[in-house]
C-alpha cells in the first residue's frame, strides 16, 4: 500500500444486498437460507416447474423473515432451463426490498447459470461454487470473471482427482486453490470461502467414522494457515444416516456445529428448524452424539443407534412451544391474553369457572388479572396496538363463553366494568376504523363499550346515552362536515343537561378545532383524543372518582388558553379581496404549454376489476399509522421499537390480503371520464360532455387561495391549471371514482360476529388501502393510456407515493378543493351511483367507505396546494356561482372561513 | 509517483461544476445544436448537450476554461450521455465513439494549455460516464417486476465503446458517476476492466453514486454502505456521491463512505435542493459553507459541484479547500497512476 498512511481496516468478508452484511471474526455464525434451492426443497422445485414464481418468492421471503442472512438460490434440475429460471427468479427477488435486502448466494454447478445470475444482481453475491475439478485453466478463468463481477466465491474441496475426503486431501486442495486465487488472479483473500465437504458419520462404515473430525480439523488448519478466508458447508449431511429421527439429527447438527464453529467455520447452510440448542441437549444423548462426531469410542455408532430408538418420535420441528401449558391456570390465562392465543382459552375458562363460586368471578378474577398485565405492558410501551387487539379477541371469546352461565345466575353482566362508554361515528360519516380500535382497546381495559356504529344521528346518540346512563361519549369522524356534527352534538348535550365527558377523535379532528369549536359548546369536559393508546389514560383520568374533578377543570382551562392563543395568532394573517387574488393567479403560458388531447373522451367504467393487480400499488405507511405504529414502510418492519410488531401485523395483513384476492371478498369498481374543458370567469371550469347524445355543459367551481402571499407567489385555484376560454386553446379535464369497499362491511361483520375484532378492523383498513391503490393505479392508466399524456412514464410505487408523476388528482374535501359539494357535480357528470353504486351520504361521504373520488389535471405545471382560509366575499361569490344560498355555502365551507 | 497522485496527496482536488447549467446560458437554438454537420439530420437534436462537442466545440472549451480558471483541478468531459443507450433518443448511436473522442480531446487541449501556463498545478480530464437512461436491476413496468429494459451485456458493450473513445481522446481518469442503479455501474466497471486488460494499461477510476432522497438509499434501493461494498472489487482512485442532494443533505452519507473506505473520496453535490420551479438557487457562499463542514470533518479528497453549480461556486469551494489538508487515504493495490 502506498499513499497517505491510514489506520488499517481489517480484511473482512463484506457482502451486500440492499443492505450490507459484514462478516467479522466476532460475527455469529452466518446462516444461509436453503429453501430456495430446487435440489433441496421439493416444494420449491414444484413451484418453479409449475411457473409459480409468486409463491416461490414467498419461500424466499419466509427465509429472510426467519433469520436467513443470505439466501442460496439453486436452479440445477434436468427439467428446468437453469439460466432462464435463475434470471427470472433473481429479477423478481430484486423487486422485493424485504427479500433483496440480504445478499444472494448464486448456487449452480453450471458456469453459464452462475454468470447469468451475476449479471442481474446489483449487490455483492457469493458464487457457490467453483473448484479445480476441471483443471487450473478453467478455475482461473472463472475466478477472474467472478472478481470482475464483484462477487465472493465458495471453493469446493475438489480437484482433478476427485472430492477431498480426508484431512490431508482437504488441506492440500484448499492450499492450492488459495495460492492460485491470491497470487495469480489477485482475488481478495477475504472473499474466499472454502466448502471443505461435510460427509455423513455413523453410517456403519469404518471409513466414514472420521468424516466429521477431519472436516473440523481441516477447518482449523485452513483458518490458521490461509489468512482471511471463511469456511462454509451444508450441515445436514452429517446426520444423513439418521433421517427420520429428528431429535437425534437436531442434536448431531448442534454438536457438529459447536465444534466446527470453534475450529473456525463461520458460514453454513442449516435448517434452523432442525437445530437444537447445544445446552438443551439431554446429557445422555449429548454424550453419545459427541462420541460419534468426535469418533471417541469404537462402539460410538452402535451406542447412538440403540439410544436413538428411545428418543424417536418427538421432534422439535413444526412444534409450537407449549411449555406455557404446564403453568398454573392463572398463568395460562394471562399467557393466552398477552400472546393473543385463543386456542385453549375456552378450556381454561371452563376450568376456572368450576373453581369459583360464581362465573362472574372468572371475569373479575382470572381474566382481569390477565388483562391488567396486558394494560401494564401496553402502557409501558412493551406491547403494541395490534397485539392488544389480538388480546381483546381472546378476552371476547372468554367472556362470550361465560355469558350464558352468568345470565343463568341472573347476575349483573357488567358489574366488573370500570365504566360505560358510548362510541359513534357521527351522522353522514362512514369511517370507523379508528373508532373500532379505540373501542377494542378500551374494552380490553375493562370498560363496557356501547358502539352505535356509523352514520349515527344525534338524537340517537343522545337517547342511547341516556338509556344506558353512560359515563362518557366518544365521537369519531373522518370528513370535514363531521366536525360540525360534533359541535352540534356538543350543543345538544349542553341543552339536555348532560355532564359526562365528550371525547373527540378521527382524522380531520384536531386539538385546535376541538378547543375552538366544540369545547365552547359544552360546559363539561371535552377532550381531543387522536390515538388509541392515549384513550385509555384519558378515560381513566376522566372516570376515576378521585382525580376526575381536578382533571376536568384543568382540561377546561387548558383548552381555553389554547383557544385564546390560537385566536390571537389568527388575527395577524391578512387576506386580499377576491378581485386582487384573481389578478395574482398562477400563470401558465398557454401559447407554449403542452396540451395533450385524451385518446378517449367520454366516460368509461371498470366492473369486475381484478383487485389483486393493486397489490403493488399499496402505500403501506398509512396502514401502520391506522394501527398506531408510526414510521415509514418498509423501514418500520425493522424499527428498533415497533419492528417486530409491525412485521407481525404486516404478515397478518398479507394473509388477509391474499384471502381477499383469492376468495374475491372485495369488489373493485371504477368509473372515470375525460372531457373537453376551459376555464371561464377565472375560477370556474366549463366541462363539455355528452348526455344521451346531446352536448351538455357542467361546471367545476374552484376556490382560490386568499391569504396575502409573498411577492412573486401566486394565489392558486385549480382553475388556473386549465386553459381559459380566451386563450382559444381547447383544454381537458377528468374526474373519477374508485371503490374497493363492496363486501368490506359484510366481511367485517362476519369477523365481528365471530368475536374477531382484529380481523374485522384489518379488512376495513385493507379495503381503504386498496381504494387508495386503485386510485393510484387508475391514475397511472389514465396518464399512460386513456389520456396518454405520459406514455413513457416509468415510476416505481415509491415514486408514485411521492407523487412524482406529471399532473395531479385532487379530491373534493381535501386541501386543494375543500368543498365537498363538488362531489355532487362529479356524481352527476359520471352518473357514479347508477353506474358503479357508490353513494353519497348527507354529509357527502362516500359509501362504501373504501372509495376515492377526484379530478384529473394533466398540465405539467399542475401541482398540489392548499386553499387555506378564505374570506366571505369569496364564499358569497362561490354561492352565487354555484346557485346555492349563502347560508348553505357558509355551512359547507365552515372550516375554511376566515371570517 | 504520478502527478495526479501527488496532487491528491498534496491538497484537496477541485472538480468542476455543472456543464448543463452553463450551456443553458448560451440559449442554443435547434440550428446551433445542428451546426453545419447535422444541418439536415432527420429529427430534432435540440437538447442533446453532448452533441455540442461536435457542433459548438468552442463553447465547450470555454466552459472548461472557466472552470479551470475558477480553480478546478479536474474537469469532466461533456459525455454524460454519450453511450449508444442514451443516444438512442436522438438516433445518434453511430456517433458515440467520435462524441467521446472529441469531447475528451477538447477538455484535454484546454487542460494542457492551462497546465503549461502553470506547471506547478497540473490539470486533469475525467471522462464522464453517466448512468444511461435505463436501469438494469429495476423494472420500468410495475405490472411486470421481473422485466428489464436493459441487460448487463448491453450496458457492458455500450460502456466499452464509451471508454475506448474517452481514452483515445486523452481522458486521464474515468468517472463513473450519478450511479442510481449499482448494476449499471458494475457493467461500466466490468467494461473498463476489459479495456484495461485488452490494452494492458491501467487508468484511475472514480465512482460516484447518487443517493436519491433522505432515506439514504440509491434509486435501486441500496444503502450507502451496501453501494460501497458492491463496487469495491475494482481498485478505485476514489469513491463518493454526486447529484440529487445539496451539500448539506449529502453530508451524512458521505460520512458513512468516508469511514468505510481506504480509497480517496469525492463529492460533487447540487447547488442545494431545487426550489418550487425546479431551479437550483443556492449561492456560492452558502454551498462553500457546507463544503467547509466536509473539510472540517476530513470527509473528502476531491470536491466539486453538480446540477446548478457555476464557476462562481467552484471558485468559492476552491478558496475554502485551499486552506485544508487532504483526508488520509490509501492508493489501492495494483493501481498504476499516470
Amino acid at each position: 500500500m502506498e499513499g497517505i498512511a491510514t489506520k488499517p481496516i481489517e480484511k473482512q468478508l463484506k457482502l451486500s444486498g440492499l443492505e450490507p452484511l459484514i462478516i467479522t471474526p466476532e460475527s455469529n455464525f452466518i446462516n444461509v437460507g436453503e429453501r430456495t434451492n430446487v435440489a433441496g426443497s421439493r416444494k420449491f422445485l414444484r413451484l418453479i416447474n409449475e411457473d409459480k414464481y409468486d409463491e416461490a418468492l414467498t419461500i424466499a421471503r419466509h427465509q429472510v423473515e426467519g433469520g436467513a442472512q443470505i439466501i442460496d438460490v439453486n436452479m440445477d434440475d434436468g427439467l428446468i432451463n437453469g439460466v432462464q429460471a435463475m434470471v427470472k427468479f433473481l429479477n423478481l427477488v430484486m423487486a422485493e426490498p424485504d427479500i433483496a435486502r440480504v445478499p444472494i448466494m448464486i448456487d449452480s454447478s453450471k458456469w453459464e447459470i452462475i454468470e447469468a445470475g451475476l449479471q442481474v444482481v446489483q449487490g455483492k453475491c457469493i458464487v457457490n461454487s467453483i473448484s479445480l475439478k476441471e483443471g487450473e485453466q478453467t478455475f482461473l478463468e472463472h475466478a477472474t470473471l467472478i472478481k470482475r463481477y464483484g462477487a465472493a466465491v465458495i471453493i469446493m474441496a475438489f480437484d482433478e482427482k476427485g472430492q477431498a475426503d480426508t484431512y490431508n486431501r482437504r488441506i492440500e486442495i484448499a492450499k492450492r486453490s488459495y495460492e492460485l486465487l491470491v497470487d495469480i488472479v489477485q482475488f481478495p483473500a477475504e472473499d474466499i470461502i472454502f466448502d471443505l465437504n461435510i460427509f455423513p458419520v455413523a453410517t456403519g462404515m469404518d471409513e466414514h467414522r472420521k468424516n466429521a473430525i477431519h472436516f473440523i480439523e481441516a477447518t482449523r488448519w485452513v483458518k490458521q494457515n490461509l489468512p482471511h478466508c471463511s469456511i462454509s458447508g451444508g450441515v445436514s449431511n452429517v446426520s444423513f444416516s439418521f433421517r427420520g429421527n429428528n431429535p437425534v439429527r437436531e442434536a448431531m447438527h448442534s454438536v457438529f456445529l459447536y465444534h466446527a464453529i470453534d475450529a473456525g467455520m463461520n458460514i453454513g447452510i442449516v435448517n434452523p428448524a432442525l437445530l437444537e440448542v447445544y445446552d438443551n441437549i439431554p446429557k445422555d444423548l449429548l454424550q453419545r452424539v459427541e462420541d460419534v462426531i468426535l469418533d471417541r469410542r469404537e462402539d460410538a455408532t452402535e451406542r447412538l443407534l440403540s439410544f436413538a430408538e428411545t428418543v424417536k418420535g418427538s421432534s422439535k420441528k413444526q412444534e409450537v412451544d407449549l411449555s406455557w401449558r404446564e403453568q398454573s391456570l392463572q398463568q395460562k390465562i394471562t399467557h393466552a391474553l398477552v400472546k393473543g392465543i385463543d386456542t385453549y382459552i375456552v378450556n381454561d375458562v371452563e376450568e376456572a369457572r368450576k373453581s369459583v363460586s360464581k362465573p362472574i368471578k372468572v371475569i373479575e378474577g382470572h381474566l382481569m388479572t390477565g388483562m391488567n398485565v396486558v394494560g401494564d405492558l401496553f402502557g409501558s410501551g412493551k406491547m403494541f396496538l395490534p397485539q392488544v387487539v389480538k388480546s381483546a379477541r381472546v378476552m371476547k371469546k372468554a367472556v362470550a363463553y361465560l355469558l350464558p352461565f352468568i345470565e343463568d345466575e341472573k347476575d349483573g353482566t357488567n358489574d366488573y366494568a370500570k365504566g360505560k362508554i358510548l362510541l359513534a361515528t357521527v351522522k353522514g360519516d362512514v369511517h370507523d376504523i379508528g373508532k373500532n380500535i379505540v373501542g377494542v382497546v378500551l374494552a380490553c381495559n375493562n370498560y363496557e363499550i356501547i358502539d352505535l356504529g356509523v352514520m349515527v344521528p344525534p338524537d340517537k346518540i343522545i337517547s342511547e346515552a341516556k338509556k344506558n346512563s353512560v359515563d362518557a361519549i366518544g365521537l369519531s369522524g373522518l370528513i370535514t362536515p363531521s366536525l360540525d356534527e360534533m359541535a352540534f352534538l356538543a350543543s345538544e348535550m349542553q341543552r339536555q343537561n348532560f355532564t359526562v365527558p365528550l371525547l373527540i377523535g378521527g382524522a380531520t379532528t384536531s386539538r385546535i378545532h376541538t378547543a375552538v369549536k366544540i369545547d365552547t359548546q359544552y360546559d363539561n369536559a371535552v377532550i381531543h383524543v387522536n390515538d388509541a393508546s392515549r384513550a385509555v389514560t384519558v378515560v381513566g383520568d376522566l372516570l376515576q372518582k378521585e382525580t376526575a374533578t381536578g382533571y376536568k377543570d384543568n382540561l377546561k382551562s387548558e383548552y381555553a388558553s389554547f383557544r385564546e392563543a390560537f385566536l390571537k395568532r389568527q388575527k395577524t394573517k391578512t387576506y386580499l379581496p377576491l378581485d386582487e387574488i384573481r389578478k395574482n393567479k398562477f400563470k401558465i403560458d398557454w401559447d407554449t404549454s403542452e396540451i395533450v388531447k385524451p385518446k378517449e373522451l367520454g366516460v368509461q367504467t371498470l366492473e369486475n376489476f381484478d383487485i389483486s393487480k393493486l397489490e403493488a400499488y399499496i402505500d403501506w405507511t398509512p396502514f401502520f399509522r391506522s394501527w398506531d405504529l408510526h414510521g415509514k414502510f418498509p423501514a418500520i418492519l425493522k424499527d428498533e421499537v415497533v419492528g417486530n410488531q409491525a412485521t407481525e401485523l404486516y404478515n397478518d395483513a398479507q394473509n388477509i390480503l391474499h384471502k381477499i384476492f383469492l376468495e374475491k371478498i372485495l369488489k373493485g369498481k371504477a368509473i372515470f371520464g375525460l372531457f373537453g374543458a376551459n376555464t371561464i370567469n377565472d375560477d370556474d371550469i366549463e366541462v363539455s360532455h355528452y348526455s344521451e347524445g346531446k352536448k351538455e355543459t357542467a361546471y367545476f367551481r374552484t376556490l382560490r387561495q386568499q391569504s396575502k402571499k409573498a411577492k412573486g407567489r401566486p394565489n392558486i385555484a385549480l382553475a388556473d391549471f386549465i386553459a381559459p376560454k380566451e386563450s382559444n386553446k381547447q383544454d381537458y379535464v377528468g374526474c373519477f371514482c374508485v371503490s374497493t369497499g363492496f363486501g368490506a362491511h359484510e366481511e367485517a361483520e362476519k369477523y365481528r360476529a365471530a368475536l374477531d375484532d382484529y380481523n374485522a378492523i384489518m379488512i376495513k383498513a385493507l379495503a381503504d388501502r386498496l381504494a387508495e391503490a386503485f386510485a393510484e393505479y387508475l391514475h397511472e392508466k389514465v396518464r399512460k393510456e386513456h389520456w396518454g399524456y405520459s406514455k413513457n412514464e416509468t415510476l416505481t410505487n415509491e415514486e408514485l407515493i411521492k407523487e412524482t408523476y406529471k399532473g395531479i388528482r385532487p379530491a373534493p374535501g381535501y386541501p386543494a378543493c375543500p368543498d365537498h359539494l363538488e362531489k355532487e357535480t362529479i356524481w352527476q357528470l359520471l352518473k357514479v351511483e347508477e353506474n358503479i353504486g357508490v353513494q353519497l351520504t348527507e354529509s357527502l361521504a362516500m359509501w362504501p367507505a373504501a372509495s376515492v373520488s377526484g379530478y384529473y389535471f394533466a398540465n405539467p405545471e399542475a401541482r398540489y396546494f392548499g386553499v387555506g382560509k378564505i374570506k366571505d366575499d369569496q364564499v358569497k361569490d362561490f354561492a352565487k356561482r354555484k346557485n346555492i344560498s349563502v347560508e348553505k355555502a357558509k355551512n359547507w365551507l365552515k372550516s375554511n372561513r376566515a371570517d | 509517483m504520478s502527478r495526479l497522485l501527488k496532487a491528491l496527496e498534496d491538497r484537496i482536488l477541485i472538480l468542476d461544476g455543472a456543464m448543463g447549467t452553463m450551456l443553458q446560458q448560451y440559449k442554443f437554438s435547434e440550428e446551433d445544436f445542428r451546426g453545419e454537420r447535422f444541418k439536415n439530420f432527420h429529427i430534432s437534436v435540440k437538447g442533446n448537450n453532448d452533441l455540442l462537442s461536435l457542433t459548438q466545440p468552442q463553447a465547450i472549451a470555454d466552459i472548461h476554461r472557466k472552470y479551470f480558471e475558477a480553480g478546478a483541478d479536474i474537469v469532466e468531459t461533456n459525455t454524460f450521455s454519450s453511450t449508444t443507450i442514451a443516444m438512442a433518443d436522438y438516433e445518434m448511436e453511430h456517433l458515440v465513439y467520435v462524441l467521446n473522442y472529441e469531447s475528451a480531446k477538447i477538455a484535454k487541449t484546454v487542460a494542457d494549455e492551462i497546465t503549461k501556463a502553470n506547471p506547478d498545478k497540473p490539470r486533469f480530464v475525467a471522462g464522464s460516464i453517466g448512468p444511461t437512461n435505463k436501469t438494469a436491476s429495476m423494472s420500468p413496468d410495475v405490472n411486470d417486476p421481473g422485466f428489464r429494459a436493459i441487460s448487463f451485456d448491453e450496458l457492458r458493450i455500450a460502456y466499452k465503446q464509451q471508454t475506448e473513445g474517452l481514452l483515445d481522446g486523452g481522458a486521464d481518469i474515468l468517472l463513473v458517476e450519478t450511479v442510481f442503479d449499482t448494476l449499471n455501474a458494475k457493467a461500466a466497471l466490468f467494461a473498463i476492466e476489459e479495456v484495461k486488460t485488452e490494452r494492458n494499461i491501467d487508468v484511475p477510476i472514480m465512482v460516484s453514486g447518487t443517493i436519491t432522497d433522505a432515506s439514504g438509499r440509491t434509486l435501486s434501493g441500496q444503502t450507502a454502505e451496501a453501494f460501497l461494498i458492491s463496487i469495491s472489487h475494482i481498485p478505485l482512485l476514489s469513491v463518493g456521491f454526486n447529484c440529487a442532494l445539496g451539500a448539506e443533505q449529502l453530508l451524512p452519507h458521505l460520512e458513512i463512505i468516508s469511514k468505510q473506505t481506504h480509497a480517496a473520496t469525492s463529492a460533487h453535490p447540487n447547488a442545494g435542493l431545487p426550489n418550487a420551479f425546479g431551479e437550483y438557487d443556492q449561492s456560492p457562499e452558502e454551498m462553500a459553507s457546507y463544503i467547509k463542514d466536509y473539510l472540517d470533518k476530513k470527509l473528502v479528497n476531491i470536491v466539486g459541484g453538480c446540477c446548478g453549480t457555476t464557476p462562481e461556486h467552484i471558485k468559492a469551494i476552491a478558496d475554502v479547500a485551499s486552506t485544508y489538508q487532504p483526508r488520509p487515504f490509501s492508493k489501492a493495490k495494483n493501481l498504476q497512476i499516470i
